[in-house]
């Protein structure tokens, strides 16, 4: 047997996935379309989540996995890579650890692609089940922010494209600017529920809108 | 509330998102069996609790999952500087010499 | 009643939109801009409210968060009562109904008036101690009375409907008072582009501004302010928090600003823009300066009877007449300290009521304002003070006498001049309490006669509450302390030029913290320190006394600046008095500490949106919708939501546990294992990193298997276990106890990081990634076989091995490992999928009658098994050979694990320790109380040694009888023994010491 066991945790059948909100209920007032909205919240949901850990200081390892996603490895805490057309993107949360985001499905051959440009000491995790992604927009989405973290949003802090892990309500979240009034929440499975009414408890006084 | 500048992170962070874990530079005795139980004992139960300058060891729980030190005033609760594992304080009770705080300090 | 104390005009109320208010039950009228004290003064209201302590009655007294009689119970419907508001800082708002918070039967006629009558000997301080001491006993009876009579308003009854929240805020620069100072920090900090928050605690900003006397840049002083807030708000990065107290200052500039959001406007929220709003926001501010712009408190004189109504502060009569165009009497009389006071009676004068004198402290005043009141032909004793007040419940004249400071004595006669009411002024206190909660203690200047801030680093202390009174400095100090702040945050500082203001002459105030009276302190009328608790110059002095000299003490012993006054006018008088008595200087008599609140906010404040349903995060596990549709009962585990058991129809908790075990021991069973925390370990030190985190080895377990494994703290005590499969030879995935998954990661990671860098290893969370179904009993094999897409006979999957298949044909991961004794088999696969294999699992097992069972029948089982739980079994002091798993330590491992060098210390070695054992009682109905302790004789003595305790107890259906898992001192030595446990109603039960595996001891069920 290998050094370490691969998994590909997608069925080949169809099978109905569901994202960790299909058991979450909408208990505040809601409008019934984006417009007028001060805040809009969609799920992107089911997508591929991989931890990647190894050494930044490794020239191997940062080459190897540029080749592997084509987007540089960013080496401090902040900007995300992010190629928004392939919806991929890499985030630093560590000093020796990046979130990798890919579309639905392509999580296990992301992890091969890693496994085969990466050598020595490394670690490659699939977690594409452990989380799900939020887009949180509009005029008044960073006062739910606000209203929610203790993090500091101003754009002379946090400008577009950067991504921070902090926590949210009495939770935790990865929190990344996607442009001036859109934001992605990065949340856990188990908490989801918690937060996604969390926001929706937030939102409700600027009027909010949830996406389908 | 603190505000704690994680050496990892690079920025400065609410308290909420880090954890406190007692006092720093507590070294595992490298011969543990051969330690004396007095040693052991030592290593494991005592620790200092200065009125002062204390270095202590944080975990940042909520952001990059690192520990580093924290040499923090017990009493005005300044933080006078934090650094990484490994690391030595810069700021010490003998470099801080004669402010005030430091007197009444316990071993 | 009419509004006959207000004047024809003046004042920054809009006559055109009258309020109608009720208080006490009366129905009046204001204005808007009015706050319900300007317009009950208006109405001519003088009582109301009675004082705390002795029921004196007691009318408004000063016009903003220092006022200490005017505080009176709020709302119109029981769920909308708001306790402890002061009338001076409510704004009025259409049909606002109040009541005053003292005085019973109500606030003319009240009980504890007659008791507080009396005098200082019927209730000196103390008296509650002394008088309700004895017996002990009744307390409670006397407390009931007492809180009738005395108190400070009530909470409702009913649940507040309105809603509060939270918001944070970072800046550069938080100014806190949008008086003089404020405005101008704000100005100089915002056009440096700062990040700026100026939060005032007013209605309107602008502070003293607003009912100033002097002009800036030729116009009003208030046209000044409007120019400023209009710039200020064109600021992008200026945020202006009107209604907002800054009431708490923490470590590391980090504020607590609470903003009353609708409590000017109706007794409940409206709604905005037709969605609900909350009531008030606690704003949470991180400033990387914060500009301290609080002003100063007026000090009132301390005089015989100066509660009476009709006695105010120098100030809040300018206020009331300048901004509220309310006069509060007809004849005045000033007793003042110094210039500022002098205001108050030029004011009155100019609103065309009789000023009969200004009696001044000073032997030679002499400044601007005392010229303008000269000119005005006023009336100005100098050298003298107003030494008592006459009137029941209105002053009807002032009693004065020349007096000598030093001496602290009255000099020659006094003289009754009548008026209705009497103004002080003793100078101001800056308010510094921001500058206090951190712990700094405040600095003495004898030059102001009060307390300025310690200096806080990061915090610039700007105007009145540096001392510096006039407006010409206030303004000064202000642009300078803003441009500081931003320069300190790292901005380009820009100057501002201060407005032109007219120089003021003033002329030297003096300190007089008490004034002398004909007869010494102690038998002189009430001279109130601090008129909210009731406090007298007396009562300081015999509290020193008695020998409570620390300022500290006596606070307690008198109640000096308690709770919501929290020393806003009394406590510098205080302090002085204290000091005077006990022969120290001020600043060695030193002050009380300040702490948050500066005012009172309400508990709903304080929780935000933490309350209800978002109150603890909940956490639910992929297989949730399965549960509800199966009728389960849920248990809290950690923030987990599991299921507890599922009840059929309407059986009970009882009667549905042991259909589960029995289901579980004769069928098969499902349970959702997903809480447990799942660890994915990769590296090439994978093992030797498990054979040091571990008790046991873990250097011979193949890639396929599964091993049990043991942690200890290096103290050697048991911290949490579970099951750790070797994925691959590099490549392990752990699972940990539910409520330890957190702690063992940060753990691994603490070892890692600090002692063992240079292990190649990483690991991450994976809890929430997986589902695990376990489905357990006989019939397990069966039901796995119809579902699994590979061979389960025992041969090719035995105990303790993992295979991956597919399992309705999604990828899984199955560990054959068991904590029920049974056949077990524990399905892993991705969130994602779960529901639909768990469909599936039920789809299929229905013929195996497939029963769902929850965390009771778990741990029923599993302590049939004696298999413990950590933190059930263990407490942070058992050790592994405690709970009889020798088995489980791997003492010839060749490095000194964690936890191994402590089992050989002596404590850990002893042979009295307590040791896992059962407990089975002898009547077979019998189940033991979890937590009893276990004593060995049957007969109650005292001292009654006990030996331990009973850990975890139930009534199992397969054995028939009630059973316990207990530690017990020298327990292993004491099989057979028996033992006495507690019954809790006083008598004993009996049970017998035996092996803590209760069922099928040989382990042949699980090994089919
Ligand atoms: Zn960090």
């Amino acid at each position: 047997m290998s050094d370490v066991a691969t998994f590909n945790a997608h069925p080949a059948v169809a099978v109905q996935a569901e994202s960790p909100l299909a058991i979450s209920r909408i208990t505040v007032a809601t409008l019934t379309s984006a417009q007028g909205a001060g805040v809009c919240v969609r799920e992107h949901a089911l997508l591929g989540h991989l931890i990647l850990r190894g050494r930044a200081a490794d020239e191997g390892f940062r080459a190897g996995v540029e080749v592997a996603l084509g987007l540089p490895l960013p080496l401090k805490m902040g900007p995300v890579s992010r190629d928004a057309e392939r919806g991929v993107s890499v985030q630093w949360m560590s000093p020796d650890e990046w979130l990798i985001v890919v579309p639905q499905g392509e999580d296990y051959a992301t992890e091969a692609r890693l496994r085969e440009a990466l050598s020595g000491h490394y670690a490659v995790m699939q977690v594409s089940g452990a989380q799900t992604v939020l887009e949180l927009s509009g005029p008044s989405a960073l006062a739910v922010l606000m209203k929610s973290a203790g993090y500091d949003f101003h754009p002379r802090n946090f400008p577009v494209g950067k991504g921070v892990s902090t926590t949210l309500a009495k939770s935790t979240a990865v929190i990344r600017r996607v442009g001036e009034a859109q934001w992605e929440l990065i949340i856990r499975r188990s908490f989801a529920d918690y937060l996604y009414r969390w926001l929706l408890d937030a939102s409700e006084e600027y009027g909010v809108f949830v996406a389908r | 509330m603190l505000h704690i500048y994680c050496p990892h992170c690079d920025e400065h962070r609410e308290e909420e998102e880090f954890r406190s874990k007692g006092e720093a530079h507590i070294a595992r005795p490298p011969e543990p069996e051969s330690a004396s139980d007095e040693d052991w004992g030592n290593y494991l139960f005592f620790r200092k609790n200065p009125r002062g300058l204390h270095h202590e060891q944080w975990f940042h729980a909520v952001g990059c999952r690192k520990f580093f030190n924290v040499t923090r005033d017990t009493v005005s609760y300044e933080i006078l500087e934090t650094y990484k594992p490994g690391q030595q304080p810069v700021v010490t009770a003998e470099s801080r010499n004669g402010s005030a705080s430091d007197k009444g300090a316990a071993k | 009643m009419s509004q006959r104390n207000r004047l024809g005009t003046g004042g920054r109320i809009d006559r055109t939109r009258p309020l109608s208010f009720n208080f006490n039950g009366v129905s009046l009228q204001g204005f808007a801009g009015d706050t319900l004290a300007s317009a009950l003064l208006a109405n001519g209201v003088d009582v109301v409210n009675r004082s705390f302590k002795y029921a004196r009655p007691r009318g408004v007294m000063a016009a903003g968060a220092d006022e200490p009689n005017a505080i009176v119970q709020l709302g119109s419907t029981e769920a909308g009562q708001v306790p402890n508001v002061r009338a001076t800082q409510q704004a009025l708002y259409n049909g606002l109904v109040a009541k005053s918070t003292n005085g019973w039967p109500n606030v003319d006629r009240d009980v504890m008036g007659l008791l507080g009558s009396l005098g200082g000997q019927f209730m000196p301080p103390g008296f509650y101690y002394k008088t309700f001491m004895t017996p002990a006993s009744a307390w409670p009876k006397y407390e009931q009375y007492i809180r009738k009579a005395a108190g400070l308003g009530r909470s409702p009854v009913e649940s507040d409907p309105d809603i509060y929240d939270h918001m944070n805020h970072h800046c550069d620069v938080l100014i806190v008072g949008a008086g003089p100072s404020g405005l101008a920090a704000a100005l100089a900090a915002g056009r440096s582009g700062a990040r700026v928050i100026l939060c005032d605690e007013q209605e309107e900003m602008g502070g003293s501004l607003l009912d100033s006397r002097e002009s800036i840049d030729g116009s009003p002083a208030a046209e000044w302010v409007a120019t400023v807030l209009a710039e200020l708000a064109t600021l992008p990065d200026v945020l202006l928090l009107a209604r907002t107290t800054a009431n708490g200052y923490h470590d590391h500039n980090f504020v607590t600003l609470h903003e009353r959001r609708t409590e000017h406007l109706a007794d409940l929220a409206p709604q905005a823009n037709g969605r609900r709003q909350s009531r008030a926001r606690m704003h949470k501010v991180r400033a990387k300066r914060v500009v301290l712009a609080t002003g100063a408190l007026e000090r009132p004189l301390v005089y015989g009877r100066n509660d009476v109504p009709g006695n105010m502060l120098a100030g809040a009569v300018s206020t009331f007449i300048r901004r509220y165009g309310v006069i509060p009497g007809k004849t005045l009389v000033l007793s003042t300290t110094n210039d500022h006071g002098y205001r108050a009676a030029l004011d009155w004068h100019d609103a065309g009521r009789t000023v009969v004198a200004i009696v001044d402290a000073r032997d030679k005043p002499d400044g601007d304002l005392v010229a303008a009141a000269r000119s005005r032909n006023i009336r100005v004793i100098s050298g003298s003070a107003v030494i008592e007040a006459q009137g029941k419940k209105r002053v009807t004249s002032a009693v004065v006498a020349a007096i000598d400071i030093e001496g602290f004595r009255v000099m020659g006669s006094t003289q009754e001049l009548g008026c209705d009411t009497i103004a002080s002024s003793g100078g101001y206190s800056p308010v510094i309490h921001l500058a206090a909660h951190t712990g700094r203690r405040p600095v003495w200047r004898e030059d102001l006669f009060g307390f300025v801030s310690g200096g806080v680093p990061g915090q610039i202390a700007a105007g009145g509450v540096n001392g510096r009174w006039s407006l010409r400095d206030a303004l000064e100090d202000g642009f300078e302390a803003g441009a500081r702040a931003a320069a300190e945050a790292g901005l380009n500082a820009v100057t501002v030029t201060p407005p032109a203001v007219a120089a003021v002459r003033e002329g030297k105030a003096v300190a007089l913290y008490e004034v002398p009276h004909t007869k010494p302190t102690m038998r002189a009328p009430k001279q109130f320190v601090d008129q909210q608790n009731d406090v007298t110059a007396a009562g300081i002095e015999l509290a020193t006394r008695e020998g409570f000299e620390s300022i500290e003490h006596v606070k307690r012993y008198t109640g000096l600046g308690f709770g919501t006054d929290q020393g806003k006018l009394g406590n510098i008088n205080g302090m002085a008095i204290a000091a005077r008595v006990t022969k120290q200087t001020i600043p060695e008599t030193g002050t009380t500490v300040f702490r948050p609140n500066y005012t009172p906010i309400a508990f709903g404040a304080i929780a935000g949106r933490h309350c209800d349903e978002l109150f603890d995060p909940r956490r639910y596990t992929a297989l949730h919708a399965s549960h509800l549709e199966r009728g389960a009962k849920f248990e809290e585990v950690g923030q987990w939501m599991r299921p507890w058991y599922f009840p059929r129809g309407t059986e009970s908790m009882h009667d549905a546990v042991q259909r589960e075990c029995r289901a579980v021991r004769e069928g098969v069973g499902m349970l959702d294992a997903s809480t447990l925390g799942k660890i994915e370990i990769q590296g090439k030190d994978a093992r030797e990193f498990l054979n040091r985190l571990y008790t046991n080895a873990w250097t011979k377990l193949e890639p396929g298997k599964c091993r049990y494994g043991l942690m200890c703290k290096d103290d050697g005590m048991v911290m949490d276990d579970g099951v750790t499969a070797c994925l691959a030879e590099n490549h392990f995935h752990m699972t940990t106890t539910t409520g330890g998954a957190a702690g063992v990661l940060d753990w691994m990671e603490l070892w890692h990081q600090t002692e063992w860098p240079e292990l190649e290893v990483y690991f991450n969370s994976t809890t929430d990634n997986w589902v695990a179904m376990t489905i357990t009993g006989p019939k397990a094999r069966k039901l796995l076989a119809e579902v699994a897409d590979i061979d389960v006979s025992a041969e090719a999957f035995p105990y303790m091995d993992w295979r991956e298949a597919k399992v309705a044909g999604v990828p899984a991961r199955i560990f054959r490992i068991s904590f029920t004794g049974e056949l077990s088999y524990e399905i892993n696969v991705q969130a994602n999928y779960a529901m639909h294999v768990c469909k599936a699992l039920f789809e299929k097992g229905a013929k195996y009658d497939l029963t769902p069972y929850g965390t009771e029948t778990m741990h029923v089982l599993r302590a049939e098994k004696g298999f413990v739980i950590i933190g059930q079994e263990t407490d942070g002091s058992v050790t592994p050979e405690d709970l009889g798993m020798q088995w489980c330590v791997g003492y010839k491992k060749p490095y000194s694990w964690i936890g191994r060098r402590a089992l050989s210390r002596p404590d850990t070695r002893r042979t009295d320790r307590k040791q896992l054992v059962g407990l089975k009682p002898l009547d077979p109905k019998v189940v033991l109380q979890e937590g009893a302790q276990i004593v060995l004789e049957k007969e109650i003595k005292i001292p009654m040694p006990m030996y331990g305790h009973v850990t975890s107890s139930y009534f199992s259906p397969v054995l028939g009888h009630g059973f316990a898992l207990a530690l017990l001192k020298g327990g292993s030595e004491r099989m057979g023994q028996t033992v006495y446990l507690s019954s809790g109603d006083g008598s004993l039960h009996a049970a017998e010491v035996v092996s803590p595996v209760f069922y099928d001891p040989k382990g042949t069920r699980h090994h089919v």
